[in-house]
């Protein structure tokens, strides 16, 4: 234990800090989607690959930062629709296990494009590289894009929470994720609020993008795709009734596997998606509500 | 046995005869994707009979497939090969190997006695929770199997493991798969846990035990996956990549294909699939069709078979043969009760 906490300095901390807040943003993207349409989209990881690959391929054309940017966004706001157009509204009817299935199949139909467009081996997004330099604060050297990516997920998390409390769709939504077939008959219109929740979860799918590519440059068909799963233990582990749980064990979850990451030994860390996992089925089994939720509510996940 | 019963033995077990006697009258590369494609129907078969009787999702099976293969394989490699292979294998593992049928009944124990010990907690749950816990199981399992090298080759693939696994095997393999899968629908357990399936309310009522019922069909389920597993290790060299989330999909999508309601549905999914895939594998190296060549990019089966799955969920969500005594669609009722 001394060896744990003699290795968590604080540059671990800082960098764990980062980790849990893009992955909070990727809770909230998920959670949003479920609260309206009770839908879990698995696939979610495959938008953010779609905005990473966005990137790659603007960096390659030695586009502009920003222009890439601009890019990202709009292929995953595309896709975002597309998914919603074509999957998600059909489906709307049927078990959230059916839908689970057919997001499965978006996320595998999606991988499959990208390798059969870029290859297996992938392509480099390079353009906002200069990111990933430090600066030093005292003693602790802090690579700028932590510093992003807190800033970001916190100006997301307020925009959200303004939105959400201040706003009639916000109203809307919220109501929605209580209670949709009641919010309904008091005249909440079902398309505008889904719509909205889909499109927000884009927009955070594509920060996420942005933020991930900087981390980590090479993106390949995979990319994202074990970064949802483990933001899907998160959530579960959270709550996923109440957004606030489920952006908070988003957070949590990168934060403290950021922080074993750093501090632990391979031979240790390596085993750590088994602890996670583990915690999932023994919170779905004795508090399916979540860590955080405030309450037992009558509806299981 | 009614007449009505006979034939829904006879037709799954004629068309897997069928897809066996056709693959041996061709060469050597065809039967390749004939063997596979009756290793899939194992698989298949195996989920069905946990899924389709029950109406309880599971994304955990390859994580059978994948108990079942590391014990037929880590036990079938040679002994005097072994420490050239594993580098650190428990003593006992090491010192021992079994001949090719005592590892495929292995592999069956470990799969049935493995989903058994998962099951026991998990069986009381359904719907999504139920979806999200399976998968929780076989990220667990992929994770120890990937970096536990005391158990098996770790990150590395088998290799030395007699390639015994051919259609003939195969196809006994997939003959068993049906048998026990008929066997189970038919008896009264079997239909005991569709009561459940239809109306968990009702059944609980009667005095039916949901938990148990679930669990007897889990474990059963969870042993045909490992015997499919266990041919699988003994057909090509296994990395713990190939049981894992590709299996796990495109299992899932042979029998959502199919249609998860019937034995003949998991059977002509995983066969019709099958077919189509080994047509696409074929047609990725370049294929003449009527004189023109077409050359499909490498990557585009997954293409096709998700897009299969994804408009059969929303055409016709109970699969291509109807799959009458149940569809997917209907877990919906049970998600609410």
């Amino acid at each position: 234990v001394t060896g744990l906490v003699a290795a968590l300095n604080a540059q671990t901390v800082v960098d764990a800090v980062g980790l849990g807040a893009i992955y909070g943003l990727m809770a909230i993207g998920i959670g949003l989607v479920f609260g309206v349409l009770r839908l879990v989209n698995f696939a979610y990881g495959q938008l953010v690959m779609a905005g990473a690959f966005a990137l790659a391929v603007a960096s390659e054309r030695d586009w502009p930062a920003w222009a890439g940017i601009v890019l990202c966004f709009a292929v995953v706001l595309a896709l975002t629709a597309a998914m919603n157009q074509f999957v998600f509204r059909p489906l709307r009817a049927q078990s959230p296990a059916v839908m689970l299935v057919a997001t499965f199949a978006a996320a595998f139909l999606l991988q499959s494009v990208a390798l059969i467009w870029f290859g297996p081996l992938g392509k480099p997004a390079t353009s906002l590289a200069e990111l990933n330099r430090p600066i030093s604060i005292g003693s602790v050297d802090i690579r700028k894009i932590t510093i992003v990516a807190i800033v970001v997920a916190a100006i997301f998390l307020v925009a959200l929470v303004l939105l959400l409390e201040r706003t009639t769709i916000g109203l809307h939504m919220r109501a929605a994720a209580l209670d949709f077939s009641t919010a309904r008959l008091l005249g909440v219109r079902a398309e505008r609020v889904i719509g909205t929740a889909v499109l927000i979860s884009g927009v955070l799918a594509a920060a996420v993008a942005v933020l991930l590519t900087v981390q980590s440059p090479l993106v390949t068909p995979g990319f994202g795709l074990s970064q949802t799963i483990v933001v899907l233990a998160g959530v579960v582990l959270g709550g996923m009734n109440r957004l606030s749980s489920a952006a908070l064990g988003g957070f949590s979850i990168g934060f403290v596997s950021g922080l074993l990451g750093g501090a632990l030994p391979t031979a240790q860390s390596q085993y750590l998606p088994s602890v996670v996992f583990g915690l999932v089925i023994i919170v779905l089994l004795v508090r399916p509500d979540g860590l955080f939720a405030r309450s037992t509510t009558a509806e299981r996940v | 046995v009614s007449t009505q019963n006979v034939e829904r033995l006879v037709a799954p077990v004629a068309l897997v005869v069928a897809a066996a006697l056709l693959g041996s009258v061709f060469s050597r590369e065809t039967e390749i994707y004939f063997i596979t494609a009756l290793l899939a129907v194992g698989f298949v078969v195996a989920l069905y009979l946990f899924v389709g009787n029950s109406g309880v999702l599971s994304f955990g099976h390859a994580s059978f497939v994948a108990v079942g293969a590391w014990a037929a394989g880590v036990l079938s490699v040679p002994v005097n090969e072994k420490s050239l292979i594993f580098s650190s294998l428990f003593p006992v593992l090491g010192e021992h190997s079994v001949g090719n049928v005592a590892s495929l009944a292995v592999a069956a124990a470990v799969g049935g006695a493995y989903a058994l010990f998962v099951g026991l907690p998990l069986m009381r749950l359904s719907g999504l929770t139920a979806g999200i816990a399976t998968f929780a199981v076989l990220e667990i399992t992929h994770n120890i199997l990937r970096y536990w090298d005391r158990i098996g080759p770790g990150t590395n693939s088998f290799s030395s493991v007699p390639e015994t696994t051919g259609l003939t095997q195969a196809a006994i393999g997939a003959l068993i798969a049906i048998g026990v899968a008929f066997a189970y629908q038919t008896s009264r357990l079997g239909r005991q846990l569709r009561a459940v399936r239809e109306d968990s309310a009702a059944a609980r009522a009667v005095g039916i035990g949901v938990v148990r019922q679930r669990l007897w069909a889990f474990g059963l389920s969870g042993a045909l996956a490992g015997l499919a597993g266990g041919l699988y290790v003994h057909f090509i060299p296994l990395s713990t990549e190939d049981v894992y989330l590709n299996l796990t999909f495109v299992t899932l999508a042979m029998l959502v294909i199919g249609g998860a309601g019937s034995l003949w549905g998991a059977v002509v999914g995983a066969l019709a699939v099958s077919a189509l895939d080994s047509f696409l594998a074929e047609a990725e190296s370049g294929i003449g069709v009527g004189g023109v060549s077409v050359d499909f990019p490498s990557g585009s089966r997954l293409i096709v078979v998700g897009f299969l799955m994804a408009l059969v969920l929303i055409l016709r969500p109970s699969g291509i043969t109807g799959g009458r005594e149940f569809s997917l669609a209907r877990m919906r009722g049970k998600e609410t009760s």
